[in-house]
Parts: C-alpha cells; sequence; structure tokens
C-alpha cells in the first residue's frame, strides 16, 4: 500500500482546522476530561498524612483508571461523526472523487482525533502529578501517583486505547446512517478495554511489568487489526448508494 | 474499441498480498492466514512445550514469509528482471508539477492548451472517454443497462434524460466511484479496471450536483484542501485562477457558510478546475444559479471546449445543452440516442416548410404538390400550411413561385425548426420506460 504524504498531510489539516472552528468539539474535548479530574483533584487535598498506605494505593489506581478514561472518551465522539458526518453534509462524495485513497482518507481523520486526545490525557495527566506534588498534604500521594510504573502505563496506554476508540468510533462511522447513532454506538464499543484497566483498579488483576506489557501488546494488535477491518469496510459505493459492491474486486474495495 | 483487460490473470495468491501491511482479498488469502494461525495455536496447546511453541510459531513465521515472497514475486512488486514499462500509467506528462504564472490570468486562459486543443479531435486521436456495453444494477434495479458511446477528446458532450434516467450512476461510475455490474470503459486513456480508481481520478475532476463543501472552512482553505488532494505543488496561484474563472475572487476569503446556493456552486466549479483535469465531469453545473452566473458557467465550458479539455456534462436545461453540446446523449436506462442535435432532429423528424399567407388559398392541392418538392400538406389554420420536403434549398423556391402564381399574400415562408426539446421529448414519450409510474 502506497500512502501519499500530500494527501495525507491535506486530510489531517482539513480536519484539524473543521474542529478548531467548531467550538462545541473544543468544549466538550476539554470540559469532559476537566470533569472526570475533579474528585481526584479534590482528593488530593482531602487525604491526609495519617491515612493508611493502602488507601493511598487505592487512590492512585482510581485516579490513573480515570486518567486513562480520557484517552477512551476524547476522541470517540470525533471518530463516530468522521465518515458518516462528511456523508450527512454532503462532503463525502467530492473527497471520494479525488486520488485520495481510503486508507489516506482514513490514517488522516485517525490522526487529527489521535493527536489531540492523547495530548489532553498527557496534559491532565501532567496537571494531577503537579498538583499532587505541589499541595498534597500527604507526600505519600504525590510518590504513589509518580511511581515509575504509572508513569509508564499511562504513557503506554494513553494512545493504545486512544487508537482502539478512534478505529472502533470510525468503524461506527463507516455503517451507521445516521451521526447520533454512530456517537452512540462508538462510545460504548470503545468502552471494552477499560475493563482490564478496571479489574486492576478493583485487585482482580495484580499490576505488573508483564501484564502491562501484555496488555499493550494486545492493545496494539487489536488497533492494527481494527484499522486493517476499518479499512476493508469503508466501501465508496455503501457509502455514497447506501448498496454494498457486489464485487470483491470493485473499485470501491480497492482505491 | 480495445477492451480493458477486467483481470490482471495473476494467480490469486498474487492478486493481494498478506501479512503485515498487506490484505488478504481473496477467500483463499484469508483462509491460509486463518489456516496458519489455528496451527500455531494447536502446535503451542498440544505440546505444552514453551520451546516447542516457539519453534512453532516461527515456522508458521516462516510459512507466511515465503508465502508473501511467493506472492509479492507473482504480483510484480518485487522484480527479478528489467523493468516493463506500464504506457496506461506511465504515459500522462508530469502537468501538476508545473508552476502557473503569478499573476491573475484572465477567464479565458484558465486551463492550458493541450495539443489537439480547440475541436473535438480527429478520429486519429484516442478517445477521451470510451463505454462499452455498461451496465450498472443495483439489486434488483437497474440505474442503465447496455450503454456504449465514445467521446472525442476536447469535446462537450451532453448527458440528458429524466430524473432515475441513471445520469449521475454514470458519473459516478465513469469517475470510479462505484463499480460496473458489467462491461468496459476507457476513462483518459486508462482501462476502467479496480486497480486504476486513482490513476483515472488523478486525471479527471466531478463536480457534484451538490458542491458539497466545508461551511467552516474559508473558500480559500477548501481549495486548499482539494489542492492537496490533488498531489498540486505552489497551488495558490491555480486556486487564484480558479477562483477568478468563476468570478469569485473576492470572496476567496469568506467562509462557505455564508455564501449563497449559487456562489456555492461556483465554488464547486472552480474545485473542479483546480486540477487541470482531462475530462471534466459537471452534474448540473448551472442548477441555482442565477441567469447571468449561468452564462459565465457557459462561457467557462466554451473556453474549456477551446482548450482540449473534455466536458461530460449532465443538464436538465436541454436549451444549454444545444447551446454547448457537441453532442448529446439521451439516457432512461438505456441509451435512447447519442448524436448532434441536427443528427438528432433528422432522424425523428421529416423536414418541413411552414407558409402562412394572409388569407386561406382557394386551391392548395395545386400548389403545394410533388411539382413544387412537396410531398404532402396539413394546415392547423386556414392561413398556416405545414408542407413535408425532402430538401428545404429546393422546394422553398418552388413554392414560393407556386404561391406567387395562386395570387397568394405570403407573409412568411421558412423552414420548420425542431428544439432539442422536441427531440427529447419524442424520444422519452415513445420510451416505454418512461410510461412506468
Amino acid at each position: 500500500m502506497k500512502l501519499d504524504a500530500g494527501r495525507l498531510g491535506a486530510v489531517v489539516r482539513k480536519e484539524f482546522r473543521v474542529l478548531l472552528r467548531n467550538r462545541f468539539i473544543i468544549g466538550t474535548m476539554t470540559v469532559l476530561p476537566v470533569i472526570f479530574l475533579i474528585t481526584p483533584m479534590l482528593e488530593i487535598f482531602r487525604l491526609s498524612p495519617d491515612v493508611p498506605a493502602s488507601i493511598v494505593l487505592r487512590f492512585a489506581g482510581s485516579t490513573f483508571l480515570l486518567l486513562l478514561v480520557i484517552p477512551v472518551v476524547v476522541p470517540a465522539a470525533i471518530s463516530a461523526y468522521s465518515v458518516v458526518g462528511e456523508r450527512e453534509q454532503g462532503t463525502l462524495e467530492p473527497l471520494l472523487t479525488t486520488p485520495l485513497r481510503r486508507e489516506e482518507l482514513l490514517l488522516g481523520k485517525a490522526v487529527a482525533a489521535f493527536v489531540p486526545s492523547v495530548a489532553i490525557s498527557y496534559l491532565l495527566f501532567a496537571l494531577v502529578i503537579i498538583c499532587a506534588q505541589l499541595f498534597a498534604s500527604d507526600p505519600a500521594v504525590a510518590s504513589a501517583l509518580v511511581q515509575s510504573s504509572q508513569l509508564v502505563g499511562e504513557f503506554l496506554f494513553a494512545p493504545l486505547l486512544a487508537g482502539w476508540s478512534i478505529w472502533v468510533g470510525i468503524a461506527v462511522s463507516s455503517r451507521a446512517s445516521d451521526v447520533r447513532v454512530a456517537q452512540q454506538l462508538g462510545t460504548l464499543a470503545s468502552l471494552p478495554p477499560l475493563v482490564v484497566v478496571a479489574l486492576i483498579d478493583l485487585q482482580v488483576l495484580t499490576p505488573s511489568v508483564t501484564l502491562a506489557v501484555a496488555f499493550a501488546l494486545v492493545l496494539l494488535v487489536a488497533d492494527v487489526v481494527m484499522y486493517r477491518v476499518v479499512s476493508a469496510m469503508f466501501d465508496r459505493e455503501r457509502l455514497l448508494t447506501g448498496t454494498q459492491a457486489r464485487s470483491r474486486r470493485s473499485h470501491t474495495t480497492v482505491a | 474499441m480495445k477492451t480493458p483487460p477486467r483481470s490482471t490473470g495473476a494467480p490469486w495468491f498474487a492478486k493481494r498480498q498478506m501479512g503485515f501491511g498487506f490484505r488478504p482479498a481473496t477467500w483463499q488469502g484469508w483462509a491460509v492466514t486463518v489456516v496458519a494461525l489455528l496451527l500455531a495455536i494447536a502446535v503451542v496447546i498440544v505440546s505444552r512445550s514453551t520451546k516447542v511453541g516457539l519453534v512453532g510459531l516461527v515456522g508458521v513465521v516462516v510459512v507466511l514469509a515465503v508465502y508473501q515472497l511467493v506472492a509479492a514475486l507473482l504480483a510484480g512488486r518485487i522484480r527479478t528482471g528489467p523493468v516493463q514499462p506500464q504506457p496506461e500509467v506511465s504515459d500522462r506528462p508530469a502537468r501538476h508539477t508545473a508552476v502557473a504564472p503569478p499573476s491573475v490570468a484572465p477567464v479565458t486562459a484558465y486551463v492550458a492548451s493541450r495539443p489537439g486543443g480547440n475541436t473535438p479531435s480527429s478520429t486519429a486521436d484516442p478517445p477521451a472517454l470510451e463505454v462499452s456495453h455498461l451496465t450498472k444494477r443495483f439489486g434488483e434495479r437497474t440505474a442503465f443497462e447496455d450503454v456504449s458511446f465514445t467521446i472525442a477528446s476536447g469535446e462537450v458532450f451532453g448527458f440528458l434524460g429524466p430524473n432515475g434516467a441513471g445520469k449521475t450512476t454514470m458519473v459516478r461510475t465513469l469517475g470510479t466511484l462505484i463499480a460496473p455490474t458489467s462491461g468496459t470503459a476507457v476513462v483518459a486513456g486508462i482501462p476502467l479496471t479496480p486497480d486504476n480508481g486513482t490513476e483515472i481520478r488523478q486525471r479527471i475532476s466531478i463536480m457534484p450536483e451538490n458542491p458539497g463543501l466545508y461551511l467552516r472552512l474559508t473558500v480559500i482553505e477548501n481549495l486548499e484542501l482539494f489542492a492537496g488532494l490533488y498531489g498540486l505543488h505552489d497551488p495558490r496561484p491555480r486556486i487564484d485562477r480558479a477562483l477568478e474563472a468563476v468570478n469569485l475572487g473576492p470572496r476567496g476569503r469568506d467562509l462557505c457558510g455564508s455564501l449563497s446556493k449559487g456562489l456555492r456552486q461556483r465554488v464547486g466549479l472552480s474545485r473542479a478546475l483546480l486540477s487541470d483535469p482531462e475530462i471534466m465531469f459537471l452534474d448540473e453545473p448551472t442548477s441555482g444559479l442565477d441567469p447571468v452566473a449561468a452564462r459565465e458557467v457557459h462561457d467557462l465550458i466554451n473556453d474549456l471546449r477551446r482548450r482540449g479539455v473534455t466536458v461530460f456534462l449532465t443538464t436538465h436545461r436541454l436549451e444549454e445543452a444545444e447551446r454547448l453540446c457537441d453532442r448529446v446523449a439521451i439516457l432512461n436506462t438505456r441509451l435512447r440516442s447519442v448524436g448532434r442535435t441536427e443528427e438528432l432532429r433528422e432522424s425523428l423528424f421529416s423536414r418541413a416548410l411552414v407558409v402562412e399567407t394572409a388569407t386561406p388559398l382557394d386551391a392548395p392541392d395545386g400548389v403545394f404538390n410533388p411539382s413544387t418538392g412537396v410531398d404532402g400538406w396539413r394546415s392547423d389554420d386556414p392561413t398556416h400550411y405545414v408542407l413535408t420536403i425532402a430538401e428545404p434549398r429546393a422546394a422553398a423556391p418552388a413554392v414560393t413561385r407556386a404561391l406567387v402564381a395562386a395570387g397568394a399574400d405570403v407573409i412568411s415562408i421558412g423552414e420548420a425548426r425542431h428544439s432539442l426539446e422536441d427531440v427529447y421529448l419524442e424520444l422519452i414519450d415513445e420510451d416505454p420506460e418512461a410510461a412506468r409510474p
């Protein structure tokens, strides 16, 4: 598969421009994660130095979980809108008349959703760490949050979870006939990977480097598989006419 | 007409590569992958030994690698011999890398002249578009069936038909947006095959009926996107010229959402001009435009014709087609007729002279008879006569002399003109498909 960097870049630029012009999307992307962090931020101030270590660790775990919800939730709405939204606006057909390959279109949309989602996740993670370092009454809170495993986990899982959420969203968007349905299904379908994180938080699974690496590998494979699935599902003919191409060797499934 | 190959003739496992970054598109490719992976899992489970499991996994990887290597070799991705030229892809001049003049060009200088421009090309030139027995069905519904026509390079070709006749589906099919059910086509010299989609779309442009603009972006931002998608280097001069061509230069920084429908239509047209296409498919380009703007679009199409660009125009405005098109095709699921407007008129209607006199003639049969070149006559009005004739230039003087000799006061005499609308209605009315509810 040959990807043209110019075409890919054109799609990414367009997506960023459209995102930045839409105050509602920008607002949702920033406000929602901040709401997620209200409770942990309050906890940072509330926890006193005499709190048992187990509670501090539990707090760190739940904060970690909340921080990993952000890269899942933030891109879900954008990616779910990506294809069906273009179709509803009538902008999909002109795009498809150009030499743009479907992989370039999909990757361009994915990159445009991926970059802000991961950036917001990292920024908020950094914000929590800084707040804990500066304002926590219990020094153990800061040290519990700044464990190397937590840092590695956040930096490793945030992009992988965002990737999963994006590809699931685009997959749903490629098949859905309505933006609202796509956004609801996309958000719902992006949540399953969080089960593992929740199990760790609930201490059903014991966190370890092996588990983290295994989970990361599984997520990586899932991301690649989803990209391939979405790419195969993107059918120009069905998107334009509502009818699936009969032949596997049709133009719609190749270019 | 050359029949484009529907298949490369390569073995099934070479049609699509598989593995990392590969896509097995045939069911056999998937089967090989699944069986290999299942074998690996089975080996690991049965052996219950890490060493054996690892050996099994390595074995699977080797099998897949060999498979990919053989597939890539057969598909031509890895070449072991001299590279063979592929004329249908590589013979195009690198037009998009040309740097446009920095100044804003007038409308009449928009598109770079092509060799053999100005008029539809001679028969020696390859046609811009060849369609042979093309059919498209959506399940039980037939969009169009057994359609064949050829369009010369530089020709403005009108595609007419009632709503639901299959015009837009034809444009989408030739634009590689949807796949034909059967039949063949060659677009801009490239066979319409699955693997040629990107290459064909690089050489053509399509302006859909709905311009489909990003309303939150400015006009220039919209055009920048499409310039990027067509791989245009230094796009600003081209964008400026495209906007000037549709008289939208001063509105370049306006948000598309703030434009009227007519102005959006013009932006869509300027977008279609951006890539300097060999063939432009214009789907109702004057829809929603006021008469002045429509006239500007007509001028632009005439300019494109002079510059040698082939235009495929679908329209409901028959006078527009008659004025602009070298030839027209009338489609109603099946192709009803193709030809120059004059040819269609002559094939459908007998030629006639229309005579108007001040008072009714006493003996019309004595005046309108074979000796004056008249094959027959009818009168819808006592002073109004329609004469069926074979050759107007010969019959008109003879009829005039006969009328004068008969003492008739002639008010007018002239050849009856049938418009394209008459042709269209005649063809559509006699079509049993049109009678369907």
